[in-house]
């Protein structure tokens, strides 16, 4: 994991960017997961002193919110929707399948650091299940085959 | 120059549009013809995405679904001239599919660039804000109240008398907030207005501004929706370059700011007292009511907290009158709602109609029947929350009425389609098991009684003291019913207490005969 100390001039600037908005945690936590990939519970002190908080609401707020993570995540951040919709079309077996090819549970990272996995209720992808995400793209009608295209392709994009 | 269209939705991104945006160009580019690609929304007919249209004389002709491979064959057999190919759909507008909808507040989804203010105002965009300006506060309530709109997001709730008691409520702050946070399974039809024609709803939440006396508002919007997040912004961006949001709106002397907030991936937060939690920075826990958010709202002040339908449907009816809207629907349903059908089903799409349809005809006429070809068995009704309806009830139009009396609901009109293969115990113990994920846990019977929920079915289905399990799960339900602060707890036990009445053998019980 990395030094707090290295993060935290990039969480201060981001304290600072929103210090006069109103309800600002959220967009300040969502800004600094943006950047850091995750929010360093070392970070939790100086986002309360910021906002005149005490540090168990801010963790309070962060344990919240499924969303939100204090461990670095992998390179590619894999999102299988596990909603009735998606469940309707097999996901049940795109979920396992997941799970035995990368070795790993929802909430964890490869050993390479490469996938972190979680689950997600509802992509809005509904009229084409199975869904699911790597990063920010949405894949819809997700079969094994088309899992393991996906995962060897952002392998190859290292 | 001809003018091509294919869509930047995330269902049609997800099965591969953009992949096929870059092959027309690339190949119409190396050809030297004239295209200019014009990235829409969906018309909502998703098994034919991706989906291209062209223009022509003849309308817009479609050709669907197409992959990037069949790119050089579609422009060898004329795909610019609207010509015919195994992949051509004809004139879009004439699919009996989307020529049987009545699409009012989607008018101008699939069909315009829904970034561009230019085409946004060729196409009827920004007259119910033009009226809205002329108009005294009370008789731009008074249109909503006419036109019968209910809230969309699911609670059903008369939205003119939501915005009555916020334009009576005396504050020197006012609050619209849209409930973006659309987490049902099967619902995706605010996501479309989002990416499809995001000016609808910026013009939507600026008349509700100028009807109430707020001057800020905020999309509350879903982490899941990147692309949504992206339309929102670019529109915004627009409308504040073009004098329809800021300061002085259109010369009116008006304000009203607009700014997109992302949530955190809480399923509760879709709750309107959760959500206005969220957005004031904390743990998204459901507030008591009263007070009302209308009269305490976000950071205690009055607040209309609307859905994005709503808030979407509000321009028509103000473009068009409150008699216009009413004159649509059933009963006390009035208008139209945007069904969305999803699941195991073969022609799944958003599907805009006037109340009254059944949802047999919605389910199989248009729907086409289940997507594996098997028989449908279960139908779930209104997102998790929603009561899982069996063959017997497909008759029920589609009304609030008319599902409230099957203890049903209709909630933001998402359809999820099961096939027989489906285990109804497993939809019932999952129904719970979302519910121990998902509480916000400030109240008893959702934080612990979705747990035990999960317990008990387990017990049921395992064989253990099976009726007076059952017994218990029922004395369970009815705890969550009538004790629980919100939807939530209060309505989990709809996909469970319908699973068990009309599915019991799949949780091993005598099969009950049906109504």
């Amino acid at each position: 994991m990395q030094d707090y100390q290295s993060q935290k001039p990039i969480v201060l600037d981001i304290l600072d960017a929103h210090r006069t908005m109103p309800g600002n945690l959220l967009p300040i936590l969502h800004g600094i997961q943006d950047t850091l990939g995750y929010i360093p519970s070392a970070a939790v002190e100086d986002i309360a002193k910021a906002l005149y908080l005490s540090k168990a609401e801010v963790h309070g707020v962060i344990s919240f919110y499924h969303y939100f993570r204090t461990t670095p995540p992998g390179k590619h951040t894999i999102r299988i929707c596990r909603a009735e919709s998606c469940q309707a079309m097999n996901s049940k077996a795109l979920e396992n399948h997941a799970k035995q090819t990368l070795g790993i549970d929802f909430h964890e990272t490869t050993a390479d650091e490469h996938f972190s996995l979680e689950p997600v209720y509802c992509l809005g992808n509904c009229a084409c299940s199975p869904s699911m995400t790597i990063d920010n793209e949405v894949y819809g009608r997700v079969t094994p085959e088309k899992f393991d295209q996906l995962v060897a392709a952002c392998k190859g994009a290292k | 120059m001809t003018r091509l269209f294919i869509s930047r939705d995330s269902t049609a991104l997800s099965l591969g549009a953009e992949q096929v945006a870059k092959a027309i160009q690339e190949q119409t580019d190396q050809q030297g013809l004239d295209v200019q690609i014009v990235r829409n929304g969906s018309r909502g007919l998703f098994w034919l995405e991706p989906l291209i249209e062209v223009e022509t004389p003849a309308g817009r002709i479609a050709y669907g679904p197409v992959q990037p491979e069949s790119v050089a064959s579609l422009l060898e057999c004329g795909l610019l001239e609207g010509k015919s190919h195994p992949l051509c759909l004809g004139n879009i507008e004439e699919l009996p599919y989307f020529k049987s909808q009545n699409r009012l507040t989607f008018a101008r989804v699939g069909l315009t660039d829904p970034v561009n203010l230019n085409d946004y105002l060729a196409h009827d965009g920004y007259r119910g804000l033009k009226n809205a300006l002329n108009m005294s506060q009370t008789d731009i309530v008074k249109q909503v109240t006419d036109s019968g709109l209910r809230g969309r997001g699911g609670a059903a709730f008369p939205t003119g008398i939501k915005w009555n008691t916020v334009l009576n409520a005396q504050a020197e702050q006012k609050y619209i907030v849209c409930n973006a946070d659309e987490g049902d399974s099967g619902t995706f039809s605010d996501r479309m207005i989002m990416e499809g024609d995001p000016f609808v709803l910026i013009e939507g939440m600026t008349i509700a501004g100028l009807a109430v006396g707020a001057t800020q508002g905020y999309i509350y919007l879903r982490i899941e929706y990147p692309h949504a997040k992206v339309a929102l912004n670019q529109a915004i961006a627009a409308a504040y370059q073009n004098g329809y949001l800021g300061e002085n709106i259109q010369g009116s002397g008006k304000t009203f700011h607009l700014e997109v907030r992302s949530g955190a991936g809480a399923y509760i937060c879709g709750e309107e007292t959760s959500l206005l939690e969220s957005l004031e920075g904390k743990r998204g826990l459901v507030r008591f009511k009263p007070p009302l958010p209308a009269i305490v709202g976000l950071f205690g002040k009055p607040t209309i907290v609307n859905n994005v339908i709503s808030l979407a449907s509000i321009p028509v009816i103000l473009d068009k009158g409150g008699e216009y809207y009413r004159d649509y629907g059933m009963g006390r349903s009035r208008g139209t709602l945007p069904l969305q059908l999803a699941g195991n089903i073969k022609h799944p799409g958003l599907f805009e109609v006037a109340f009254g349809m059944t949802l047999r005809e919605l389910l199989y006429d248009y729907g086409g029947g289940s997507a594996s070809g098997r028989p449908i068995r279960a139908v779930q009704v209104g997102g998790p929350l929603g009561a899982y309806l069996h063959e017997g009830q497909f008759d029920t139009p589609l009304d609030y009425e008319a599902f409230a009396a099957i203890s049903a609901v209709l909630g933001h009109g998402g359809i999820v389609v099961h096939d027989d293969t489906v285990n109804m115990a497993d939809m019932a113990r999952y129904a719970m098991e979302f519910c121990v994920e998902e509480s916000c846990g400030k109240c008893t019977p959702c934080r612990i009684g979705s747990t035990r929920g999960v317990e008990v079915i387990d017990r049921i289905v395992n064989d253990v003291q099976k009726d007076k399990n059952t017994v218990l799960l029922r004395d369970l339900c009815d705890t969550m019913v009538y004790g629980s602060l919100c939807a939530m707890g209060g309505m989990t036990p709809y996909p469970v207490l319908s699973s068990l009445n009309h599915f019991p053998e799949d949780f091993g019980l005598q099969p009950a005969a049906k109504a």
